[in-house]
């Protein structure tokens, strides 16, 4: 039977359809599996440089990869942070921050310092649009490197058509607005947690807390639901 | 039917341009050309998974049956795109950052699905190589253009951060032209529509000029003489 009158057959199609989309699924599962550690290196390489870049330098002497610890902060998933230390002291916190940008989700490396001043941010990963949204990117515009040395206090979090202190893009006001509200949620984020976030005990006393966390350590509840768990960093 | 590589390579450059005379993946062409650099990468990105799933549909094409072709090119393009984005995403991971905004919108190219039905499913592999590369490096150059000529209007300068595509030692193609910014318009969605629409009306005007003269000079020139260029 040649060729011709098999594929004149009813099923031949189907079958070839079959074949093909079998074929194609186990050679994606192949190249996913081959290529899944050299990715999953590429990455952890991307956020150790990424640390670096938010981190001023020689403001930590530990590896803040091996330094990690999950936060709840009672919304969503479990906020995972790196700590910075020096001389074995817990100097920051840098964590991921999420934000909606205008192409979908805007990921965001954020460092603050123990009194929660920002002490860098930098877009890690976004899908807005190129020669548009794409400034928030530290290699395609300075504009992210404005945040750094401010706090909650020291800036209206919005951009200047919401009335605050961060540009906005010519073309693109949502992108900009998802950055700064991000960096703004996370900066509260910090404020709320930021005992557990900086692995001290609950009770210490720092100058620095929001009235929020006053109010509710007077009515001993000083972070009821926080649970924090020391993680080493699995593999390398 | 075996057509000459000359023939192959002027069409995909010239004469059956993806996209300034097939008028196909205008999306990506649209979409991605704010500057000549962001063409460049999506180009060359269209261009390897051109050249490969030519081949590939090349080389399957007498197993294809005519009822289920578009759905199985469908799934071997959209395969190879993923497997071209995790393993730059793996091995060539700077370039990855830069291009993996666009590897994605690849699959949704139909000049991709265009060649494949139209050439690489009647033709030998090594045909439908040279057609998918030509394609291709057409595609790549009508993205440049459009794309420098948007950046130039737009923002003022000529391949921004080329060096981040194409490594530091490429530093020296980008160039500022002036500083005054320049017409946003150029580098939204209707400068792209704008320069696209001049940039056809543009080469019909030089094909019906080059027309033109070609039909004076074979008129007037005696027969021995007859231009041998634009066979």
């Amino acid at each position: 039977m040649d060729l011709e009158t098999l594929k004149s057959h009813a099923l031949y199609p189907p079958l070839l359809l079959g074949c093909v989309a079998l074929l194609a699924s186990a050679s994606l599962a192949l190249a996913a599996s081959a290529t899944r550690e050299a990715i999953r290196e590429a990455e952890a390489r991307d956020l150790r440089d990424s640390l670096a870049q938010v981190l001023p330098a020689g403001y930590a002497d530990n590896d803040l990869l091996a330094d990690s610890a999950q936060v709840e902060t009672g919304r969503g998933a479990p906020l995972t942070i790196y700590r910075a230390k020096r001389d074995g002291v817990t100097c920051g916190a840098v964590f991921r921050v999420y934000g909606k940008g205008y192409g979908g989700e805007i990921v965001i490396l954020m460092a603050v310092d123990q009194e929660g001043v920002l002490l860098g941010a930098r877009v890690l990963k976004h899908t807005e649009t190129p020669g548009l949204g794409d400034k928030i990117e530290a290699a395609k515009s300075d504009w992210i490197g404005e945040f750094s040395g401010k706090s909650l206090a020291t800036a209206r979090w919005a951009v200047k058509k919401d009335g605050g202190d961060f540009d906005q893009f010519a073309g693109a006001t949502i992108t900009p607005r998802a950055v700064v509200n991000a960096v703004h949620t996370g900066l509260e984020t910090f404020r709320q947690h930021q005992s557990a976030i900086l692995g001290r005990p609950a009770d210490g006393n720092f100058s620095s807390l929001s009235p929020l966390g006053e109010r509710a350590r007077e009515r001993g509840e000083f972070f009821p639901n926080e649970t924090f768990s020391q993680e080493k960093e699995h593999g390398s | 039917m075996n057509p000459s590589v000359k023939t192959l390579v002027r069409d995909g450059l010239w004469d059956n341009n993806v996209v300034f005379a097939q008028m196909l993946a205008l999306c990506p062409a649209m979409a991605v050309t704010t500057s000549g650099a962001n063409g460049l990468g999506m180009g060359l990105a269209t261009t390897a998974v051109l050249v490969t799933s030519n081949v590939l549909i090349a080389l399957i094409r007498r197993f294809v049956s005519p009822d289920v072709r578009i759905p199985v090119f469908i799934v071997l393009i959209a395969s190879l795109v993923t497997v071209v984005d995790m393993a730059l995403n793996a091995w060539l991971h700077e370039l990855y950052k830069v291009l993996g905004l666009f590897i994605a919108l690849i699959v949704v190219n139909c000049a991709i699905l265009g060649r494949a039905e139209a050439f690489a499913s009647r033709n030998g592999a090594l045909a439908s190589f040279v057609d998918g590369l030509a394609m291709g490096i057409g595609f790549t150059f009508a993205l440049v253009v459009i794309g420098l000529i948007r950046e130039a209007l737009g923002s003022g300068t000529l391949f921004a951060q080329a060096s981040q595509l194409l490594g530091a030692q490429f530093a020296f193609l980008e160039i500022r032209l002036h500083n005054h910014g320049g017409a946003l318009l150029m580098i939204l969605p209707p400068g792209a529509f704008a320069v696209l629409g001049f940039l056809l009306a543009g080469k019909r005007v030089l094909e019906a000029r080059l027309a033109a003269r070609k039909k004076s000079s074979a008129t007037a020139a005696p027969p021995e003489s007859a231009p041998s260029a634009g066979t």
